[in-house]
């Protein structure tokens, strides 16, 4: 399935991150609102991909939403996925060795339901780790997209502290035999990039991708500003959950059954 | 009019500690450097306690840099000429304090060939990047304040400085206790009390580490050092210690009223091990109770045996401050994130399980070269310029002031 960056149509409104574009685009200037204008007005409703040499749109939020009842307590593809998409090899030491995407065990202890979920970063609307980076390293995408900048991170971990979902790692040691395709760098801070290399070559995040294909079909990838894509859909739908809903981050991954 | 003079480099003593705070600090360079090298893992630290021992040490010395500088308040700002000789010192050691601080600060940071970056590139959402300025900002006007202290032309303009110094270490303190408070996930921070808290800690061990170097120096350049000096600061000394114990019932009571947060109590308070331990016995008993058991009953008439109360005080009150900070530090990481309130949790990311945590000898030995370099300056401080009165003693100080003491 290849992935649609469908531009809403202008007269569309859609809450906090319709909202955090427009007040991009009077930051940003006149040159972004004429052609969101132009869309509007236009009769083409599907645009190709943006190319890589243009910037990532506000008009779009990437996000994921998780069918909890869909993913099997013993089954990991996902976080197997993501560590070899992103070379994120153990080093036989847990404590310290780097978890992108991890799966979490829940029970209740007053019903005994149990369930299982992948859980990474949230890609959160107000992220936490971006208000608090002293150096601006760590920082989103227009498109929602939430990642630290190898160049300018410089250690201090002070993002670990403040990420309510525990969804970031320090790296411990050097490292070897890295992904072109996704830098790390022994010292500095890293987490789930949303595979932002996939989405910008049009493909879908590694683990959702085999979610799909191998485990049970539980993520499904896409724009939650485009009210025509299927995230957008099951949303409008379903009801969905957010985790730590209470601290009003606005997470860009959305779970269901939960 | 008070006689300042410097210190004989030449001395045995002199050397000898030289030579001891040089080994330290090169040592700490050396862990720096190791831990560098190999990264991170070497440590005791891990993605679950990503600040150690080195934070411990690195806050203490900041927050007690800030409260170092209270006795030149005192004198300058407040008036008390008795406090005013000590002054000099008091800047020094606030100075040196820092300077110790933000050096093993930095050389935790996982890059801190990075340190120019962090100088220059700034998000002014995070109290990190304020704190950068806070903390630069802060050696530049402790140097202007220590300045009009020492040219007797500028000393008029010594109770402005003063006064901006003492405004900026309230905001520098702030700043240190909201690195914490600002954390909104973490249930042991969160809490607007970090900052009065941090303030109360800051004036607590400040003044603690300012009296044992004053009895240090006094005693390694064989100056007079009158017991009504020693036991004012003393008695100041258990008040605020009060205070910070004071701050501590309420930022525990506050955490323990709501239910949430009742689980991270009972850490700290109950079952947490050496966190617990650590809380009680360190912190509150010897670090707190037992203090001002000492300081604020009524001296033992012989001088040398009052002195030695309060430097046993002050030396506690350093202890139980290292504790303190330790339990808020790394107690409060330990304690796992609460993503599903009400559920239990498990995974192969510690989620749900107390995260463990044992220092490394190269982080403690890192957090001691900062001690070092600390005791460098001050030590070559007062070799090279006239910081120390040439004597202390009763008969110095201001007559109005012994009059009230005597009361």
């Amino acid at each position: 399935m290849s992935v649609k960056t469908n531009i809403p149509p202008a007269t569309k409104t859609f809450d906090p991150a319709r909202r955090s574009f427009l007040g991009s685009a009077v930051a940003a200037g006149i040159a972004l609102a004429p052609g969101v204008f132009l869309y509007g007005i236009g009769t083409a409703k599907q645009v190709q991909a943006r190319s890589l040499d243009e910037a990532a749109s506000s008009s779009v939020r990437w996000g994921m939403l998780i069918d909890v009842n869909r993913c099997d307590s013993g089954c990991d593809e996902c976080v197997t996925a993501c560590n070899t998409e992103n070379g994120l090899q153990g080093h036989g030491r847990p404590e310290t060795d780097a978890q992108w995407i991890r799966k979490i065990e829940l029970r209740d202890p007053a019903s005994g339901r149990q369930n299982s979920l992948p859980v990474m970063c949230m890609h959160c609307e107000d992220a936490p780790c971006v208000d608090v980076c002293p150096t601006g390293a760590s920082f989103k995408r227009p498109d929602g997209i939430v990642l630290v900048d190898k160049h300018t991170c410089i250690g201090c971990r002070y993002c670990i502290s403040a990420c309510p979902y525990k969804a970031r790692s320090f790296v411990h040691e050097a490292l070897h035999d890295q992904k072109t395709h996704a830098p790390r760098g022994k010292g500095t801070v890293e987490s789930c990039t949303m595979c932002v290399h996939r989405i910008d070559d049009d493909r879908q995040p590694a683990c959702v991708e085999a979610c799909n294909s191998k485990g049970g079909g539980a993520m499904l990838f896409g724009d939650l500003n485009d009210p025509d894509s299927e995230i957008s859909k099951r949303v409008a739908t379903y009801a969905t959950q957010q985790i730590r809903a209470d601290l009003g981050l606005n997470p860009g991954v959305r779970y269901r059954g939960l | 009019m008070t006689v300042y003079s410097e210190i004989d480099g030449t001395s045995t003593k002199f050397r000898a500690l030289a030579i001891v705070l040089g080994g330290v600090l090169v040592a700490g360079l050396v862990a720096a450097t190791y831990m560098e090298h190999f990264g991170h893992y070497v440590t005791g630290m891990s993605n679950h306690i990503v600040w150690g021992a080195p934070h411990v040490f690195a806050i203490f010395l900041i927050v007690a840099a800030s409260g170092a500088l209270n006795v030149a308040s005192i004198g300058t700002v407040f008036g008390k000429t008795m406090y005013k000789p000590l002054g000099r010192l008091s800047g020094l050691l606030a100075l040196a304090l820092l300077i110790g601080g933000l050096a093993v600060l930095v050389l935790d940071l996982g890059r801190p060939d990075r340190l120019i970056v962090a100088m220059t590139t700034y998000n002014f959402k995070s109290i990190f990047a304020w704190n950068i300025y806070l903390y630069v900002g802060f050696i530049a006007v402790v140097v202007v304040y220590l300045w009009m202290q020492m040219e007797r032309r500028m000393n008029r303009y010594a109770r402005v400085a003063g006064m901006v110094a003492l405004l900026w270490r309230l905001i520098l303190t702030t700043g240190t206790g909201s690195i914490f408070g600002f954390l909104v996930a973490r249930e042991a921070y969160d809490s607007a009390i970090m900052a009065p808290l941090f303030i109360a800690m800051s004036f607590s061990f400040g003044l603690a580490a300012y009296i044992l170097v004053l009895l240090a120096a006094c005693r390694g350049s064989e100056r007079e050092l009158g017991d009504v000096i020693v036991q004012r600061l003393g008695r100041l000394l258990g008040v605020f210690v009060a205070v910070v114990l004071y701050f501590t019932v309420v930022q525990h009571l506050t955490n323990l009223y709501a239910a949430e947060h009742i689980g991270v109590e009972r850490f700290i308070l109950l079952d947490g091990g050496i966190y617990t331990a650590l809380f009680w016995i360190v912190q509150v008993a010897a670090g707190g109770l037992l203090p001002i058991a000492l300081l604020l009953r009524s001296p033992p008439s012989d001088r040398s045996t009052s002195s030695r109360r309060v430097a046993l005080a002050c030396a506690l009150v350093i202890v139980g401050g290292f504790a303190q900070i330790y339990v808020i530090v790394i107690g409060g990481q330990a304690w796992p994130l609460n993503l599903f309130p009400g559920m239990e949790v498990r995974s192969t990311f510690n989620d749900g399980v107390v995260a463990s945590y044992t220092p490394s000898l190269p982080e403690i030995a890192l957090g001691l070269g900062g001690v070092a370099l600390t005791g460098l300056i001050v030590l070559f401080g007062l070799k090279i310029l006239r910081f120390l009165p040439a004597t202390l003693a009763n008969s110095s100080l201001d007559p109005k002031m012994l009059h009230e003491s005597s009361h």
